[in-house]
């Protein structure tokens, strides 16, 4: 049988683990006191996940050739209801679900301004960043929310407990998500339509796609992350605090990127992404750890992230 | 989008029809404008039929109310024998009549066996794609049915690799795999270099092998000639002429041609 060459997709899948594992062999090598001990990817598995999550649910957007800006807004204000059905009733899984539903129903409002009214994406969402983000600092009034109480809980166990006392539970929720999203772009319809129509919308419709309805399901999804993520975050720390969500909006942007997705839509790799959420999270650490300043981190980001689009963009350019 | 569309339909029978599509006393207008005045218009089983016409004749207004985008004021269609009212694009793709356009055929990024089975993919019951057999039947349209020989083409190649023509031969390939009776071809070779446009006529060959019909449409009718079987030419929202390739030449249609712009009158 004739050698297949290598796609394009396998390409950048290719490239982002080689800088991966460069980077924590810079880490290993750096610091192997503290790479070589359990207690530094402890850590990494309890704070990555959040920003995973996110990222590769933001992934479906940026296929479509969209952007959502509002996300880290829908995960503060859905874990302000999280927390205040959970004070209110007592109850965790009505807490769960009233907070899925609210972010579900925010990620359907950026789909009503986007699909239905018809503004672009970035701009849609520029506006519920400000609106949601508005919407908690009016409702919490700037307070936040202790959640203690939730510890005796189930779905606390379930969600950020420690199995055998050593993984945390929202390391495997991230790792169930990734397979999740794989699945759903790869091997499903829908993400073969969330393709089609990101490549062209024209010929997607004239396929017979409904180009709404993917649309539609993409922010809606993203908008149920977006709570789930604001729940485990919210469940880590037991305490649920007005800005919460801030710093995930550009970690997770990052994550898209580095993993080499483009932002022109029609192509997507979770593993890229799944990949990019790792680096992204555990530079900060590792940074610190090599003996660098703090004042370093930024930088580096931003090294990181010039390179690998660098690299991508070549990619691109030499096949086609 | 219904169930039967997403996996093939089995052949039809031998039919007891003998016109594949025919259309009577056909009138569209846009309030004032009459684009269409009493068009009949037919293509028979397993012909090629070419559909002639200045830019503003009409083509594309009657090509629309065959794949259901336009409503007709006026006129009867019937498809197969059976006299019918197409309400959408996808009801006549349902119906068997498929429409290839140039530029949206196909989406660029995406690999051949995506291309294909876009919109109708192979799935089980939880929307999992059977990549497995998308594959294989990719396979087998490319090489069996359309014929692609090149091993630079294969089912992990990414249309954007493709030539103009060769994009036109997946297009035309992909309705025929869905089984569609009828194929239009929208200007598939307008733009297109001259051996270009010979892949695109060699795939429209094909169209007839399968036992198919189609209606090409062109304001060149050079373009067209060698596949055509019949060419039917339209004048300002008329029939000006309809003639078989075996009963004219190609020197007699292009001076009937030439005398139409004219004169107005196609002889």
């Amino acid at each position: 049988m004739l050698k297949k060459p290598l796609l394009l997709e396998h390409k950048l899948d290719l490239s982002i683990l080689i800088v991966f594992i460069s980077i924590f062999l810079l880490f290993i090598i750096g610091n192997p006191a503290v790479f070589s001990r359990f207690d530094i990817y402890y850590s990494f598995m309890s704070t990555i996940p959040f920003t995973a999550i996110l990222a590769m649910s933001v992934t479906l957007i940026v296929v479509l050739g969209m952007m959502d800006l509002s996300f880290p807004s829908v995960l503060a204000f859905a874990s302000w209801i999280f927390g205040t059905v959970f004070t209110v009733t007592g109850s965790m899984p009505l807490a769960v679900i009233s907070s899925l539903a609210v972010g579900t129903l925010a990620g359907y409002l950026n789909s009503v301004l986007v699909v239905r009214i018809g503004v672009p994406s970035l701009v849609a969402t520029i506006g519920s960043m400000f609106f949601w983000r508005g919407a908690v600092n009016v409702v919490a009034r700037g307070k936040g929310i202790s959640l203690v109480a939730a510890q005796d809980t189930f779905l606390y166990k379930l969600f950020v407990g420690r199995l055998g006392g050593m993984i945390p539970a929202q390391f495997l929720w991230m790792v169930a998500v990734a397979v999740f999203f794989w699945v759903l772009l790869k091997r499903h319809r829908y993400g073969a339509h969330l393709l089609f129509v990101g490549d062209n919308e024209q010929s997607a419709e004239m396929m017979g796609i409904n180009v709404k309805k993917v649309k539609t399901i993409a922010f809606m999804q993203l908008g149920a992350f977006s709570a789930f993520a604001g729940i485990l975050s919210t469940l880590e720390v037991t305490y649920f605090w007005p800005s919460q969500g801030q710093a995930y909006l550009m970690a997770a942007l990052a994550a898209v990127f580095i993993g080499g997705t483009s932002v022109f839509g029609g192509m997507g790799t979770i593993f890229g992404t799944f990949m990019g959420a790792l680096i992204i999270g555990s530079l900060e650490a590792g940074i610190i750890s090599i003996g660098l300043s703090g004042f370093w981190i930024q930088f580096i980001y931003g090294l990181i992230i010039m390179a690998s689009v660098s690299v991508y963009a070549t990619l691109l350019r030499k096949q086609g | 989008m219904t169930d039967k569309d997403k996996t093939p339909k089995p052949t039809t029978p031998a039919a007891e029809y003998d016109k594949l599509l025919e259309m009577r006393g056909i009138y569209k207008s846009f309030g004032h404008v009459h684009v269409l005045k009493g068009i009949d218009f037919h293509v028979n089983k397993e012909e090629i039929v070419a559909l002639v016409g200045d830019n503003g004749a009409g083509k594309s207004t009657l090509i629309k109310t065959i794949t259901g985008v336009h409503k007709p004021n006026k006129g009867d269609i019937f498809f197969k024998g059976k006299k019918i009212t197409i309400h959408s694009v996808n009801q006549s793709r349902s119906l068997g009549i498929e429409t290839v356009y140039q530029e949206r055929a196909l989406a660029d990024q995406q690999s051949m066996w995506r291309n294909i089975f876009a919109g109708r993919e192979i799935t089980n019951r939880f929307g999992i794609i059977d990549v497995k057999t998308q594959r294989k039947e990719t396979e087998r349209l490319l090489r069996e049915s359309m014929g692609f020989t090149s091993k630079a083409i294969t089912v992990d190649s990414q249309v954007v690799f493709l030539s103009g023509g060769e994009k036109q031969g997946i297009a035309i390939g992909r309705a025929l795999f869905f089984n569609a009776d009828l194929i239009i071809l929208d200007e598939p070779t307008m733009g297109l270099s001259l051996s270009e446009t010979k892949k695109v006529l060699d795939f429209t060959r094909k169209i007839k092998e399968h036992g198919k019909s189609a209606i090409f449409i062109s304001h060149n009718f050079y373009h067209i000639y060698p596949a055509a079987d019949r060419f039917v030419i339209l004048d300002r929202g008329k029939i000006a002429g309809d003639v078989k390739k075996t009963d004219i030449s190609q020197e007699e249609l292009v001076l009937k041609m030439e005398n139409l712009a004219k004169t107005g009158i196609f002889e």
